[in-house]
């Protein structure tokens, strides 16, 4: 780890060590940034989510806090005009491709894009897009969780746990542009995959795209 | 003993490739250009043609297939050298022109002047190139030698100073020489960024690491671009060297050539160049007696674009998913198996051998202060002579389109130039002076991409235009990142949309920031360059959007949602019956005065009977919006 250095994050001084991602600082000093892809552990962010930009003194246009090294004497604004749009048409583009009946949803309450919705005063309904079409099989094979790829919003933190963790490899990104999703080997059910069943996955998923059956389980 | 240096080395091969070259002259020689366009043109079978009448004839002439000199409309091409007579070249040439060609000139003394296209060296009889309106503005340096010299033997290079700049870079230069000569060129890398090349290479040859490596972008996959298929298949040694001088510069031992497999005339001359290289010690340990080895390989790519994009290319070597990565660690520090790594195009490695061998100066006085060198374009759509040119940085669109490519065809107007690729921008005739620089054209929208630029005239719609472009780029997206993945989806949704006379003037609000937040949101090149055809076509042609939107009109009559094709009748002839067989549908009939009316129902606008109504009469005609005329 680097040396310890000194940076402000919306006008608050914190200490971090040189090195560290821009995101994790920002979180472990209660500063809010949206987020969905970023996995802490992850030695190279994958980035995909484009929900955690910030301003960044002397830096042309807003950048992606998960990828940002922290320096010192670093100058952060977790909010401008510039960085809300780009939040907000994220956000909206991912409500676009995930099912939106949260009063159904198990994850309610409990959801991390209602989350970001409530900090960043977001609405949880489409404004300026239409709903796209998507409709995945729901695999309720494996009985003690059940995954709904239609409110997937291919963040990769279940793949994470699952190739990095747990080490199983049940689970993989498939396809490509639009149809990228998340699926089995070859696309079958979860039950006949390698599968373990040990739910890290479940306990990851920041949506209700993988839900325990049985809430106390 | 006496120690042989590497240009000592060199001097031995370039004699003997010279004495080679020389002594083809000595009876005639026919060149046949066989680079994929004009095989695409049948210049398989003019060689056959040539190979056959020679023979009947017991002539003793050779034949040699060449690549492409850039004359892509004129394919297929053939240069006849014959002593006593200059090379005169011949465009468009067939199986007849070819049998001509063997009786009358190689067989007696007539070289077919109406036929002749121009003669390659000066002379009293016949104009060059250089009389060629085009050769006052074209500056060759990567395509010098592209259609003239064979691929397939690297003698042929060789005899044309190929490999000196090894040579000389082995045996005089150190790499920080090399690093120097390359900044102070100013040389910007070609596919489409425009990075400095000495900034690049000099990341990674500070790097510390024992394995580098050196990888050449080949996969060229713009729709209408195909200057580094043409460069490869006409010229690859050229690529080797300057991928040679990078490697001895960086400290790379290995280097591979990622190229499309959709291009497999270029794979099979870079395969057999790699070969012939080995073979003379070019390639492999101790190249020219120095200490530095080098080797290379050939890594096929399956065909996805995003590929060109570099993270994603290295990702596809590695045998993941072709998708890109967020950046930094960049290649030059961290790229192929996490090794320091420097990926440039094909042109910008192409270029190198030329800076090595001529000096920065010389390159830096070409073109502009900030774009120095040549730009190689892929001259395509409706121009009048279509083809691979290159001009110095700094020539402007309306020269390139205007004296160059000779103008639009048939009497058309000019509408917008794509410059760029699907990732490029639409650019109206009031930006045709602009010069053509990585900046200038950054400026108004577009961007230099990798060099394909896309002609258009009255008859393209710029919302089709725009939305043909975006569908590719949005088939094309791999699906990592959220603005790419569904931002390009929503503004295809919308401008489909649009071009059904279905859009809604919100849309064109909705489009401009989704446009603006995909380019600045976007993970990868892909994503942030996927709405410049949009943000371009809603700056400089707004107009078409609202005639879409609001009279459900497409001024270029392109969208079939929103024209009709209609009969005049006043045009319309009783004795002509062409337009009712050309129809796939039968939806044109005959009414009861004898004249051609078009079922409106049945018809399914396929544009035949517009297509083939004799000219004199030219009876029938697309409305829009797709009202028929009152009685």
């Amino acid at each position: 780890m680097g040396k310890k250095i000194t940076l402000t994050i919306d006008d608050r001084q914190v200490t971090a060590f040189e090195g560290e991602k821009l995101l994790w600082v920002a979180l472990e000093n209660d500063i809010y940034i949206p987020h969905l892809c970023a996995i802490k552990e992850e030695e190279r962010p994958s980035a995909s989510c484009r929900l955690c930009f910030v301003e960044v003194e002397g830096f042309s246009h807003p950048v992606t806090a998960c990828t940002q090294e922290v320096y010192a004497g670093m100058i952060v604004k977790t909010r401008s005009p510039r960085v809300d749009r780009l939040v907000k048409s994220a956000f909206e583009l991912l409500l676009s491709d995930h099912r939106l009946e949260c009063a159904k949803c198990p994850k309610n309450r409990s959801c991390e894009l209602q989350k970001i919705a409530k900090e960043r005063k977001l609405k949880l309904r489409l404004t300026r897009l239409k709903p796209l079409e998507k409709e995945y099989a729901i695999d309720e094979s494996m009985g003690s969780f059940v995954f709904d790829p239609s409110r997937c919003v291919l963040c990769g933190r279940c793949v994470y746990v699952d190739h990095q963790e747990v080490e199983v490899g049940a689970i993989g990104f498939t396809h490509r542009g639009l149809q990228r999703k998340v699926t089995t080997f070859g696309g079958g059910l979860l039950a006949d995959s390698p599968c373990t069943g040990c739910g890290r996955c479940v306990e990851v998923c920041p949506v209700g795209a993988l839900f325990f059956t049985d809430k106390a389980g | 003993m006496k120690v042989i240096t590497a240009v000592e080395r060199y001097t031995e091969l370039k004699t003997k490739a010279q004495e080679k070259v020389n002594s083809l002259q000595d009876k005639p020689l026919v060149r046949i250009g066989t680079a994929t366009c004009g095989l695409a043109a049948g210049a398989l079978q003019v060689k056959e043609t040539f190979e056959e009448e020679i023979k009947n004839k017991g002539l003793d002439v050779r034949i040699q297939e060449v690549g492409c000199m850039g004359h892509c409309y004129a394919e297929p091409l053939a240069i006849i050298s014959k002593p006593g007579f200059p090379s005169f070249c011949y465009g468009k040439v067939d199986e007849g022109l070819a049998k001509l060609l063997v009786d009358s000139f190689l067989e007696n003394d007539d070289p077919c002047y109406e036929y002749a296209m121009v003669a390659l060296e000066p002379n009293d009889i016949f104009p060059t190139f250089t009389d060629f309106p085009r050769d006052a503005y074209e500056k060759k340096i990567i395509l010098e030698h592209c259609g003239f010299i064979d691929p397939g033997d690297i003698e042929h290079y060789i005899a044309h100073e190929g490999y000196a700049a090894l040579a000389k870079a082995l045996e005089e230069m150190k790499p920080e020489e090399i690093i120097s000569e390359m900044t102070a060129s100013g040389l910007r890398g070609r596919g489409g960024a425009g990075f400095p090349v000495g900034k690049k290479w000099s990341l990674c040859k500070d790097t510390p690491d024992e394995v580098k490596y050196i990888i050449c972008n080949a996969d060229e996959g713009d729709p209408g671009a195909f200057m580094d298929r043409n460069v490869l298949e006409s010229n690859p040694h050229q690529v080797i060297e300057g991928m040679l001088i990078s490697a001895y510069t960086v400290g790379a031992e290995k280097g591979y050539i990622y190229i499309r497999n959709e291009y497999p005339l270029a794979i099979q001359r870079i395969e057999t160049a790699l070969e012939q290289a080995r073979e003379i010690g070019l390639l492999g340990d101790s190249i020219f007696g120095s200490p530095f080895n080098f080797d290379l390989e050939i890594f096929e790519g399956s065909g996805a674009f995003v590929c060109g994009e570099e993270s994603a290319l290295v990702s596809s070597m590695e045998g993941k998913m072709g998708i890109p990565q967020a950046r930094p660690p960049y290649m030059a520090v961290s790229g192929f198996r996490g090794r320091p790594t420097v990926l440039n195009n094909v042109k910008t490695f192409a270029y190198v051998p030329t800076i090595i061998r001529k000096g920065a100066d010389y390159f830096k006085s070409v073109g502009t202060s900030d774009s120095s060198g040549t730009a190689v374009f892929t001259l395509v759509g409706k121009v009048a002579n279509t083809g691979l040119v290159e001009v110095p940085m700094g020539t402007t669109l309306r020269q390139l389109i205007f004296d160059i490519g000779e103008g639009i065809p048939a009497e058309k107007e000019f509408k917008a130039v794509q410059i760029g690729g699907p990732s490029g921008g639409c650019l109206p005739e009031t930006k045709l002076d602009i010069p053509i620089d990585f900046d200038s054209l950054a400026e108004a929208g577009a961007i230099m991409g990798s060099g394909g630029l896309v002609v258009l005239d009255e008859d393209d719609c710029m919302v089709a235009i725009a939305r043909y472009f975006l569908e590719f780029t949005q088939q094309e997206s791999c699906g990592k990142c959220t603005f790419c993945r569904l931002g390009t989806k929503h503004m295809l949704d919308i401008l489909t949309r649009i071009t059904q006379g279905k859009g809604e003037m919100a849309d064109l609000e909705i489009l401009q920031e989704l446009a603006e937040d995909i380019k600045m949101g976007s993970l990868c090149n892909l994503g942030k360059t996927a709405p410049n055809p949009i943000l371009t076509t809603l700056r400089y042609f707004r107009d078409e959007y609202e005639a879409h939107i609001l009279e459900g009109r497409c001024p270029a009559c392109m969208c079939k949602d929103l024209i009709l094709y209609y009969i005049v009748p006043e045009k319309c002839s009783k004795l002509c019956n062409v337009c009712v067989g050309s129809c796939p549908v039968e939806a044109i009939y005959t009414r009861e005065d004898g004249l051609k009316a078009i079922d409106q129902e049945k018809c399914v606008k396929c544009d035949n009977c517009l297509k083939t109504c004799p000219p004199e009469h030219d009876a029938v005609i697309k409305l829009s919006p797709p009202v028929l005329p009152e009685d």
